[in-house]
């Protein structure tokens, strides 16, 4: 059995009634999973012995904006012991969008948390330190939002006072 | 008293001290102390800042403060085509630009579909392992001298310098190469170029042992850094720790081996591995790595096969333009690829390769355009910071910086 079969009956079997869509393209295994049941999943896949995917090696944010479930959390993980990349995905349903945190499980996702709260405003609940990463505080948009032009919002930067 | 009384010899000043009933060198010494390092400091490696707590000179806690070089790529990448992006990968990592070059068109390939001609793919992993090189020497020069070594630094900025012209000569750039096409590279590699690699080469491995022979026979440089900074492999690993840095902690991780791309599967080479994961490991690991290149780099050039640098696929390749010039078709398709780009499926793909910092991965989301719907950079630099706070706890103020260069980050990818 490979390994892409193998995550794939383990996942069906322990979160049947969670998945909404087990999908594979360009030899991208991606799970589209409820966002109430993400951090079961990642502490599932972590800590199970066939699985054990130890690294976070990235989480992100899609922002669909007409769709009506507005943003997706994309995560991406890696497994030493199979030598497979995996993809997660959580499509948030209303406003405020938030969902769990897995810092307590990958502690590397406090950072890239961080990053998805700054560029879309996606509160992630329980983060130890959930503060902007790029932007100065007092920011008030979220540039990666598809609503945010691209030549940024006038007056939204507070510039230094020129001298007197 | 009697200690201040030893210090202060002049009567005068002694007796003043005893006046001030709030100052005592006890006192002050137990204060705990907020100090701001950065972003404009030369040993942080560009514009990170952070902010100590200090007990004395002993580091109590560290907070890393990013996005004083905030760009925007990725804001950027979403309203503009897949090839024009090309040129503002040269700006993330800017110390291995080829590198960035060539992972940027290899996940935008992934998910177009296009295979780039043989030749074109051993020319794409030569420059990355000269790329490679290149910066292996800026992070072993600067680190060194970030430790007081000046004399390191111009004899790998020399090495490095060499590398620059082969650049030159391959890309018509020096620094800001954007060598790389979607389907190929820009231009073939002639006889000249070659020469000129064979002979880095050849001249390249005397010039590293001299360094060698500087650096390993200082006992100042080995007992400064031996110990300092030690990253456990389950804190690597937790961390999302990658490249170098996680392979000085014991972990045999490499994305040319694990999931090769291009030609990697072909040629011969080791992943060097250290236990210590101190920064004395992540220094001796960079040399080993440059060695590894140089190996790759002899076999490449003996198995670099003759042929087309360019995919013949007109819908999603842009032609030469000698041949827009002259010809009908080629044109049109010009055109259509310009004005309407190159249109990858529905769907999304992550690819990553293995550069000298890290794994740069790109994600990327098409909606069918011309333009990505989301590009998202997963940059080396940025992971490798986030361990900062956590293996500079307990050391001392000057070890800061030792580790700072010894996880050689680069703040134009950290901050994208």
């Amino acid at each position: 059995m490979d390994a892409k079969e193998l995550i794939t009956n383990k996942v069906k079997e322990n979160f049947s009634d969670s998945i909404v869509e087990i999908t594979d393209f360009r030899n991208d295994l991606s799970i589209v999973i409820l966002p109430n049941k993400i951090l079961e999943l990642a502490k599932f896949l972590k800590e199970n012995d066939e699985l054990s995917f130890l690294m976070c090696k990235d989480v992100t944010a899609i922002d669909w904006a007409t769709r009506k479930k507005r943003f997706t959390v994309v995560y991406h993980i890696y497994s030493f012991k199979l030598n497979f990349n995996l993809r997660i995905k959580a499509n948030l349903e209303e406003e405020p969008y938030r969902i769990e945190t897995v810092t307590s499980i990958w502690p590397s996702a406090n950072w890239y948390e961080r990053e998805t709260y700054d560029m879309f405003g996606i509160e992630f609940l329980n983060h130890p330190d959930l503060r902007r990463m790029y932007m100065p505080e007092g920011f008030e948009y979220h540039p990666l939002r598809k609503d945010f032009p691209l030549l940024g919002i006038p007056d939204s930067l507070p510039l230094p006072q020129k001298p007197e | 008293m009697d200690k201040i009384k030893k210090v202060y010899s002049d009567e005068k000043i002694y007796k003043k001290l005893l006046e001030d009933n709030n100052i005592t060198i006890e006192d002050a010494l137990e204060n705990e102390m907020v100090i701001n390092m950065g972003p404009q400091h030369p040993a942080t490696h560009g514009v990170l800042r952070l902010v100590l707590r200090l007990d004395g000179e002993t580091v109590l806690k560290v907070v890393p403060e990013l996005g004083y070089l905030h760009r925007g790529y990725e804001k950027m990448a979403e309203n503009m085509s897949f090839i024009e992006f090309i040129p503002h990968t040269d700006r993330l990592d800017y110390t291995a630009t080829l590198c960035n070059n060539v992972a940027y068109v290899l996940a935008v390939e992934k998910l177009a579909g296009i295979e780039a001609p043989p030749r074109a793919q051993w020319i794409r992993m030569i420059v990355a392992e000269l790329a490679r090189i290149a910066a292996h020497m800026i992070a072993i020069g600067t680190f060194a001298m970030d430790v007081g070594a000046v004399t390191m630094v111009m004899w790998t900025f020399r090495e490095r310098e060499r590398i620059q012209e082969i650049f030159d000569r391959v890309a018509g750039a020096r620094f800001t190469t954007s060598y790389t096409r979607l389907g190929g590279v820009a231009s073939d590699i002639d006889d000249e170029a070659i020469k000129m690699i064979k002979h880095f080469l050849d001249t390249f491995e005397p010039g590293l042992k001299d360094m060698d022979d500087l650096m390993l026979h200082n006992r100042i440089f080995i007992e400064r850094l031996e110990g300092i900074g030690v990253l456990s492999k389950e804190d690597a690993i937790a961390f999302g720790v990658t490249g170098p840095n996680l392979r000085a902690s014991g972990v045999e991780y490499d994305v040319r081996k694990a999931k090769p791309y291009l030609f990697y599967d072909q040629v011969d080479f080791n992943i060097p591995t250290y236990k210590e994961g101190d920064s004395l490991a992540r220094y001796f690991l960079r040399g080993d790595e440059v060695r590894e290149s140089v190996k790759i780099l002899y076999q490449c050039l003996e198995k670099i096969p003759a042929g087309e640098v360019l995919a013949n696929d007109p819908k999603k390749v842009l032609p030469h333009k000698t041949e827009i010039y002259t010809k009908m078709e080629e044109l049109i398709h010009d055109f259509m690829i310009i004005n309407h780009g190159i249109n990858p499926p529905v769907g999304d793909s992550f690819f990553s390769v293995e550069n000298p910092k890290g794994e740069l991965g790109f994600y990327i989301v098409s909606n069918g355009t011309g333009q990505p719907w989301r590009m998202k950079i997963r940059s080396p630099s940025f992971c490798n910071l986030q361990v900062l706070p956590k293996i500079c706890q307990g050391a001392m103020v000057s070890d800061v910086i030792a580790i700072i260069g010894s996880l050689d980050p680069v703040m134009g990818e950290a901050d994208k």
